[in-house]
């Protein structure tokens, strides 16, 4: 149980519109994460499904019940914030146990509750500590709990790891993903990080300026992005974007080709190019070429790939790895 | 580059530290010093500074004219009454303008503030004539209520301002978890704020305690706190130096102690700041 619909949602601020309407559906005991650069609502959303913000027009429906008017305490998802939001005058133990003394569960069940959670996120020895005496990912780890421990329909995740540092983040990310598996709840993560985006989720909503652009499995949007903004904002490093000649070749306005579609050869290839800097990654080695009648294109080779600054390489794209997008953007 | 603070440096600020503070503290401390000497010795010119006969008559004296502890009690009761009513009033107010904040909050902040450059004495008749209309002329609810009205505009800002660093996460956190309106004053706001309530309120206990004004206009005898305790003796028979020096430290001693054992949170509420 914990299938959220939106239907036709929108959002304004005063005379700004935020979100002009979308649709979607999450299904139940989904991962689906939102996407997009800053600014691009991604985060607005995910407050109004949590109740955090009222919505201008349009239904939420949670579990076919509409949820639209209901305060978010009422609407049974739970919430993890890119700041913790810990309560910072309470132990971890009493962090935890708060919503279940909202809810007025009896103080045996919250007592064995909290300690299932403690368990689960390795927290058991640090009960008795303040947020303050923990460490981000700790405290982390203290919100996941406090959200699980009232067995919602849904987590909603508000950027929850760009908080921390990058090994941590990794780290996190997995416990997250290994949550899901063992919950099985419906997660709706927000993130701009994209990465985090294709490594974790179900489901992956592109937002861009308070719309949808694209919806689908991280593979999906991969292989298939719907328009240029999907194709330059999925995969990493980004798709290299090709105008003029090259593309009119192909019957299109813009041609892209993801850095590891590029075949690499210092002896012969379609493009000859310059390389300005090489990204030696030890498994990978990103080159940035620069190609006369081009421009600069990325490429991905493998580690022993023996080049450094001013070398000169050859670059063939997989051809059937081409995308080709209209003069809208959109994908042909 | 910051300069590091010499021993030179912290010298001379130490000086200058203490001499403000006793510069500052000097007249309390004349006050305790004539209220030992005889009326004599307290006009006495040039005054003497230690060297007097010590003499506890005056306090004798202002016990058996006037009934101190009466008068303690009613400031007891005026300045914890109208700075709890106060608190009760202004933590919603203050919340609803720092948590969810209109166009016009600013405004009405400011507008609150001004009601403070008014001079009391300009609404002193109509709030005389309201008070001896509704029987509240020289009773504790009436100057409880016009005391902690006076103070509103300043516990509402100070409140206001403690709550304001209070990241809005956490409530909606706390929203998140099922917590209703009030849940989320009692249980989350109001024990993060602790300092900035705490210092609010022994602010406009020491504010209540020496309010005079209104005290002395409002009462006459059954309500009187110690404000018009003192001033009582200051009478047209002529200063008793020496008594009136008794009474005003009778009267100041209570709040000294206090303000003395809560210097520390009166510091750290008015440096509030570090929840986050």
């Amino acid at each position: 149980m914990g299938q959220i619909i939106l239907e036709n949602v929108s959002k304004s601020f005063g005379d700004a519109e935020i979100i002009p309407g979308v649709d979607l559906e999450v299904g139940d005991g989904e991962f689906v994460v939102f996407v997009g650069p800053s600014g691009c609502g991604k985060s607005t959303l995910l407050r109004l499904i949590a109740g955090l913000e009222d919505i201008s027009g349009g239904r939420i429906l949670i579990d076919g019940q509409d949820g639209t008017r209901l305060p978010p305490a009422r609407r049974g998802l739970s919430m993890v914030f890119q700041s913790y939001a810990l309560y910072p005058h309470m132990t971890v133990y009493r962090n935890i146990a708060f919503p279940l003394r909202m809810a007025k569960v009896d103080r045996e069940e919250i007592d064995r509750k909290v300690r299932d959670a403690a368990r689960i996120l390795n927290l058991t020895d640090y009960l008795d500590r303040r947020p303050g005496q923990l460490s981000g990912g700790q405290r982390q780890r203290v919100a996941i709990g406090r959200a699980i421990v009232r067995q919602p329909k849904a987590f909603l995740f508000d950027e929850p790891l760009s908080n921390l540092d990058a090994a941590l983040r990794v780290n996190m990310r997995l416990e997250i993903s290994e949550l899901h598996h063992s919950l099985a709840t419906t997660m709706i993560y927000v993130t701009h990080d994209q990465i985090e985006a294709m490594t974790m989720a179900d489901k992956i909503v592109v937002l861009n300026r308070g719309r949808i652009e694209q919806v689908g499995s991280p593979l999906e949007l991969y292989r298939h992005p719907r328009n240029l903004f999907v194709a330059g904002f999925i995969g990493s490093p980004r798709m290299n974007l090709v105008t003029g000649a090259e593309a009119e070749r192909r019957q299109a306005v813009t041609i892209g080709i993801r850095p590891e579609h590029v075949q690499l050869s210092t002896e012969s290839g379609a493009w000859s190019g310059t390389v300005g800097v090489a990204e030696h990654l030890g498994s990978d080695t990103l080159l940035h070429v620069e190609v006369p009648g081009i421009g600069q294109v990325t490429a991905r080779a493998d580690g022993e790939f023996p080049v450094r600054h001013g070398d000169k390489v050859f670059l063939t794209p997989e051809s059937e790895r081409i995308h080709r997008f209209d003069e809208n953007g959109e994908a042909l | 580059m910051a300069r590091a603070v010499t021993t030179q440096r912290k010298l001379v600020f130490t000086a200058i530290g203490w001499l403000i503070g006793i510069l500052l503290f000097f007249p309390i401390f004349w006050t305790i010093l004539t209220s030992f000497k005889t009326e004599s010795e307290a006009i006495a010119t040039p005054p003497s500074l230690l060297f007097f006969d010590w003499t506890l008559e005056n306090y004798i004296e202002v016990n058996t004219r006037s009934d101190y502890l009466k008068h303690a009690l009613n400031s007891v009761i005026i300045a914890f009454g109208s700075s709890l009513l106060g608190l009760l009033i202004a933590i919603p107010a203050a919340w609803s303008m720092a948590f969810s904040p209109s166009r016009h909050t600013k405004n009405v902040l400011m507008w609150m503030l001004s009601t403070k450059m008014l001079p009391p004495v300009g609404v002193l008749v109509p709030i005389y004539l309201l008070f001896r209309n509704t029987g509240l002329l020289d009773t504790l609810v009436g100057l409880v209520i016009v005391l902690m009205l006076i103070n509103l505009p300043i516990i509402i800002w100070m409140l206001y301002t403690y709550f304001r660093e209070i990241p809005g996460d956490i409530l909606e956190a706390a929203r998140m978890d099922g917590a209703s309106l009030s849940r989320e004053i009692v249980y989350i706001l109001a024990p993060m704020a602790t300092p900035g309530i705490a210092s609010t309120l022994l602010l406009n206990i020491i504010l209540a305690w020496n309010e005079a004004f209104w005290s002395l206009n409002l009462t006459a005898a059954d309500a009187a706190p110690l404000t018009a305790f003192i001033a009582s003796y200051s009478s047209p028979e002529g200063l008793f130096w020496a008594k009136l020096s008794a009474a005003s430290t009778l009267a100041i001693a209570p709040i000294l102690v206090l303000g003395w054992f809560s210097q520390k949170q009166l510091v750290r509420g008015l440096t509030f700041g570090a929840v986050k």
